[in-house]
């Protein structure tokens, strides 16, 4: 008797809500933290970066506008799927990080519970963030959080799964649209959310995942001019200053690496403010 | 937005076409006008400019006494007065007119008579405007008889502000035609009609009747004057004049009282309307005691010296 | 009816007095308290309304800067970083008041400094300095109820660089939240409008500030760039050109050093058919003419919708005419002195080639002086987005005119810049209103209004006009490790 053959899955880019394989044709092969081989992860290529932006340009309007009712039940329909895949994102992070099971459980239990937390965060910025400002005249004045548009995310390595969520979330829940480039070394968790998401109400391209080498793929999404804001979460040390450099082109809003992450930690509202304008409207008050 | 002269001929063909005129005017927003006013009043009107502009001001006086109280010695010492303003300065101008109620136009005639002075009398049921038609028409044509040469009437304004524009409309055609040769000054009444707006619609309403001049308020409900108003109804004069040719005067009344008051309306003539309006046929200020002041801030810029108001006679 | 011809009417000059101003021949820097000389070249500084020399500057070089940064520090951590917010508090409202007080002479001199009318110096400038230290005075001791967690700290040591367009009210900007929330400064004046600063500075000498809580260090580009750069900075503060914006991102990257810039604008001011339409006349002559155009925020782009575009324009005119160009020290002046020579220049470069590419220029009949710097209010009609005037900031009383048909082009045309600072829509109609604001990509939107500044109300850009906040709460986070 022989034992069933696994069907395999093909872990793909996802751009514009479809998963294309690199148009490069290149692939790279994951492995545990142990160095047997997991899977063939798609590399993604300069052009792929740059579909990943037109894809996340073209799905911000659509979800920029959405009421924040909307994004929020949204996002949280997201958590209720990744609670259904739970099994499978412990087995990859265990598997991508060589983690134990309990620690890579309480991983993934955290990221989907953070998931939640992000999730009611969208009707409720406004009210923290925003104001109305007493001004000395006879006019209405209010500042409200507006998504600062396309950011690119270079998600943190160590934490495949929790700390992707903890970047991505604030970007998306705040109505940005984001261009991802996962943990180079454990993408695997990152395609499987994606996966997730495609079966979610997200609109396709509010989200793009690209695999492949952050060397490669950082340098044109800081450099491109229709990327607003980036995270550097997942910049290797040494890349920070020029990635900065090449991002001042455009004024972009960039979100340093914190030298020492604790990704269990209680966020706070620094990633969503970092990825919000303010938008301060004036009207006289006449009869 | 502002009416070719052409489409004019038809604003008032109805009463709906009327209304969808005047709401189709563009709108005013307040803060904006006060924030214009408020700028203009920082102007800074100095040496020869401020004398001509005070001998200006006393020409553009309406002075006027509307008391229940006005006697016929009252009103003739008032016509000494507007003839000659100041007794020790004979270079000081006469005003432009004495304003009085429609029974004391004929002292007042007889007072002013060979000065160049008009007469003017506030008629239509003066000041609340709450009288039949035949009522106001008849108390303009008293006035008329006993020789006033410029009606100031006022509109009907639980009427315009019921949106019974016609109504006014043609109350004010009627009083025009009851004037006769007089000149008619059409007052709003702005202070009642509340809003900018409503200053603006009720201005173009008062010079499609026919209104010679426009007039912002009686004098006997605050607000009267303000900066703003006066603002809102230079404007309408100065498009009616480029919409139709024809070029309404307007006149502020109440609450001008010092020299100060007076210079920042003739400035807002100047910076509105340009100075073709910078004449007693196009401006007026009803007032009374305006006029002290102004005589006192007259001989201040000619002689150096402050002056007092013992100086000055009280009628 | 008398008849008489009507009074060709003008303003008599009506020129506010010099004599409440003490200029002396020269400056020096201020640092650590006291007033010293600098190590770099000294310049001069100009009334650029006569070209007169108005005193001799020094400038800082690097030592200067370097001692500058040290005083500032010791004294975060000895005395300004410990001392008790609730006393940080006092001594803004003892500059708030000192400003109150000695108001009308730094009124004066920012008008012979910079070349803006008195009018806009006196009315404006300084009442929204005093304000704006008024305002954050009141933050200091209240910094735990600001929302940024129960007790915020301080960066440090900021380094502020501001423009001339405002100068002590950008100083005012900087100085009053970063003092605030317990930080100390080392300020640097635009090298053509220094004096204001240099006269705050000995306000703050009155106030009693301890030493080296504020330094202001003159000078030019060169020491603008060893202030941010310096090591010792932990906050930089920037108000000015895009392109140094840049720059200034570059030399920072892989720092720590935090940093907000303030930069750029090119502002479309949307008139719909149904604006208030006097109002709106006001509103863009307020929004391009203010302060000579020198407004990042100006609104420099008039869009307007064409089936009212003939009427406006005619309005616009007329209204233009009635404009007083001349000496800013009059009381009557609208329109004052372009402040440099440079930039004097760079609006005429920009302006040819609005005529090079076939825009239209208006002017109306405008006397310009013989001496100083001199722009005549200019709208330059049929323009479009590809026209450079259309596109670049021109910083000057320059207005591009453009038409628009319907909401979705006049926000499409709008957003269609790099920049994001500032917009402004005119219509009768709310619900347009909040539609249309809610879609410009813009931080400052003002609906029926223009050019409208308040302490309490943030202020900053989208895009290329920069990032961070000034004024109200949202200002407070600048200057706070949050």
């Amino acid at each position: 008797m022989y034992e069933r053959l696994a069907v395999r899955k093909t872990y793909k880019l996802y751009l514009g809500g479809a998963f294309p394989r690199s148009e490069s044709g290149r692939s790279y092969p994951v492995r545990t933290a142990g160095g047997e081989f997991l899977a063939n992860a798609a590399q993604a290529s300069r052009k792929d970066a740059r579909d990943a932006v037109v894809a996340a340009r073209k799905a911000f309007p659509g979800w920029s506008a959405a009421t924040a009712y909307n994004r929020g039940q949204v996002l949280y329909r997201v958590a209720e799927l990744l609670e259904g895949r739970r099994e499978q994102f412990v087995e990859e992070v265990a598997a991508g990080e060589g983690a134990a099971t309990t620690v890579a459980r309480s991983q993934v239990d955290a990221a989907i519970d953070r998931w939640v937390w992000y999730a009611g965060w969208a009707d409720k910025l406004a009210s923290v963030a925003g104001s109305t400002n007493p001004v000395a005249g006879p006019y209405f004045d209010f500042s409200l959080p507006e998504p600062t548009g396309v950011v690119a995310v270079l998600a943190p390595p160590t934490s495949s799964l929790l700390g992707l969520v903890s970047v991505l979330a604030p970007v998306i829940v705040t109505g940005n649209t984001a261009v991802v480039v996962a943990d180079e070394a454990a993408p695997l968790p990152a395609v499987t959310l994606t996966e997730v998401l495609a079966t979610s109400d997200v609109p396709g391209g509010v989200v793009n995942l690209l695999t492949g080498r952050v060397a490669e793929l950082a340098p044109p999404l800081a450099s491109h001019r229709d990327v607003n804001a980036m995270d550097l979460a997942g910049a290797p040390a040494e890349a920070v200053a020029e990635l900065e450099r090449a991002a001042a082109d455009n004024v972009k809003r960039v979100l340093r690496p914190d030298p020492d992450p604790d990704w269990s930690a209680e966020p706070g509202l620094r990633r969503m403010l970092a990825f919000v304008e303010t938008k301060t409207v004036w009207h006289p008050i006449g009869l | 937005m502002t009416t070719t002269a052409a489409g004019l001929t038809d604003v008032t063909a109805s009463a709906a076409a009327l209304r969808r005129f005047l709401f189709g005017l563009p709108g005013v927003d307040q803060v904006g006008a006060e924030l214009r006013t408020a700028t203009l009043a920082t102007r800074s009107v100095k040496t020869t400019a401020k004398l001509a502009l005070l001998d200006t001001a006393v020409r553009m006086i309406d002075l006027t006494t509307l008391e229940g109280a006005d006697t016929p010695g009252k009103v003739r010492a008032l016509c000494a007065k507007a003839r000659r303003p100041d007794p020790e300065d004979p270079t000081a101008p006469p005003v432009a007119a004495v304003c009085v109620y429609p029974d004391l136009v004929t002292p007042a005639v007889e007072a002013l008579r060979g000065s160049g002075i008009a007469v003017a009398s506030v008629a239509t049921a003066f000041p609340s405007g709450r009288a039949s038609l035949a009522t106001k028409l008849a108390d303009v044509a008293d006035a008329v008889r006993a020789g006033a040469t410029e009606i100031d009437m006022v509109i009907d304004r639980g009427a315009f502000l019921a949106g019974r524009y016609s109504d006014v409309y043609d109350e004010i055609v009627a009083v025009k035609h009851g004037c006769g040769g007089a000149h008619l000054k059409v007052i709003l009444e702005t202070g009642e009609l509340a809003t900018l707006d409503n200053t603006r619609r009720a201005s173009w309403l008062a010079m499609l009747a026919g209104a010679d001049f426009i007039k912002t308020s009686t004098g006997k409900v605050s607000p009267a004057a303000t900066a703003p108003v006066a603002l809102v109804m230079l404007e309408a004069v100065r498009d009616f004049a480029a919409a139709t040719g024809t070029a309404v005067g307007v006149k502020v009344a109440g609450g001008v009282r010092t020299t100060k008051d007076a210079l920042r309306y003739l400035v807002l003539v100047h910076e509105t309307t340009g100075d073709d309006w910078l004449t007693p046929d196009r401006f007026r200020i009803g007032a009374s005691g305006l006029l002290n002041d102004l005589l006192m801030q007259r001989t201040k810029q000619r002689t150096g010296a402050y002056a007092g108001p013992d100086y000055y006679t009280l009628d | 009816m008398p008849t008489s011809s009507h009074l060709d009417f003008d303003y008599a000059p009506a020129p506010e007095s010099r004599a409440v101003v003490s200029l002396r021949s020269s400056y020096g820097l201020f640092v650590d308290g006291r007033f010293t000389a600098g190590s770099g070249p000294t310049g001069k500084t100009v009334n650029p309304a006569t070209e007169e020399v108005l005193a001799e500057v020094e400038t800082a070089g690097p030592a200067d800067v370097a001692r500058a940064v040290a005083a500032a520090r010791r004294a975060q951590t000895e005395v300004w970083g410990p001392m008790a917010p609730a006393e940080r508090a006092k001594y803004l409202y003892r500059i708030a008041r000192l400003v109150q007080e000695r108001s009308r002479e730094l009124a004066v001199l920012e008008t012979l400094d910079n070349g803006k009318p008195i009018r806009e110096s006196r009315d404006l400038d300084l009442p929204l300095v005093a304000a704006h230290f008024f305002y954050y005075a009141g933050w200091a001791d209240k910094l735990p109820y600001a929302g940024f967690g129960p007790a915020p700290q301080p960066l440090g040591v900021a380094g502020q660089v501001i423009p001339w367009n405002f100068p002590l009210l950008m100083a005012a900007w900087k100085l009053a939240p970063a003092l605030a929330t317990g930080n100390t400064c080392v300020l640097k004046p635009a090298e053509t409008t220094p004096l204001t600063a240099l006269h705050l500075a000995e306000l703050l000498q009155q106030a009693e500030l301890p030493p080296g809580v504020v330094n202001v260090l003159t000078g030019a580009g060169e020491t603008g760039r060893a202030l941010v750069g310096h090591p010792g900075v932990d906050k930089v503060a920037f108000t000015g050109s895009t392109e140094v914006g840049k720059e200034i991102l570059r030399t920072l990257a892989g720092r720590r050093t935090r940093l907000t810039l303030e930069l750029g604008g090119k502002a479309a001011n949307i008139v719909f058919d149904d604006a208030p339409i006097d109002q709106a006349v006001e509103g863009i002559v307020q929004g391009i003419f203010f302060n000579q155009g020198h407004v990042c925020c100006a609104g420099s782009r008039l869009l307007v919708q064409e089936s009212v575009a003939e009427e406006l324009l005619g309005r616009l005119k007329r209204r233009l005419a009635t404009l007083r160009l001349g000496d800013p020290l009059d009381k009557n002046t609208d329109i004052g002195a372009i402040n440099s020579a440079e930039q004097l220049a760079r609006i005429r470069e920009l302006t040819d080639a609005g005529d090079a590419e076939g825009a239209a220029r208006w002017s109306p009949p405008c006397e310009l002086p013989d001496r100083g710097y001199w722009f005549p209010p200019t709208v330059f009609t049929g323009v479009t987005q590809a026209h450079r005037i259309a596109r670049e900031e021109i910083f000057g009383p320059v207005l591009s005119v453009l038409t628009f048909r319907t909401p979705d082009e006049a926000v499409e045309k709008a957003n269609n810049s790099p920049y994001g600072l500032s917009a402004g829509v005119w219509t009768e109609k709310g619900s347009r209103i909040l539609a249309i604001a809610a879609r410009l990509r813009a931080g400052v939107v003002w609906a029926n209004t223009f050019n409208r500044f308040d302490p309490a109300s943030p202020f900053g850009g989208y895009q290329e006009s920069g990032f961070g906040r000034e004024g109200g709460r949202h200002g407070l986070a600048a200057y706070l490790d949050v």
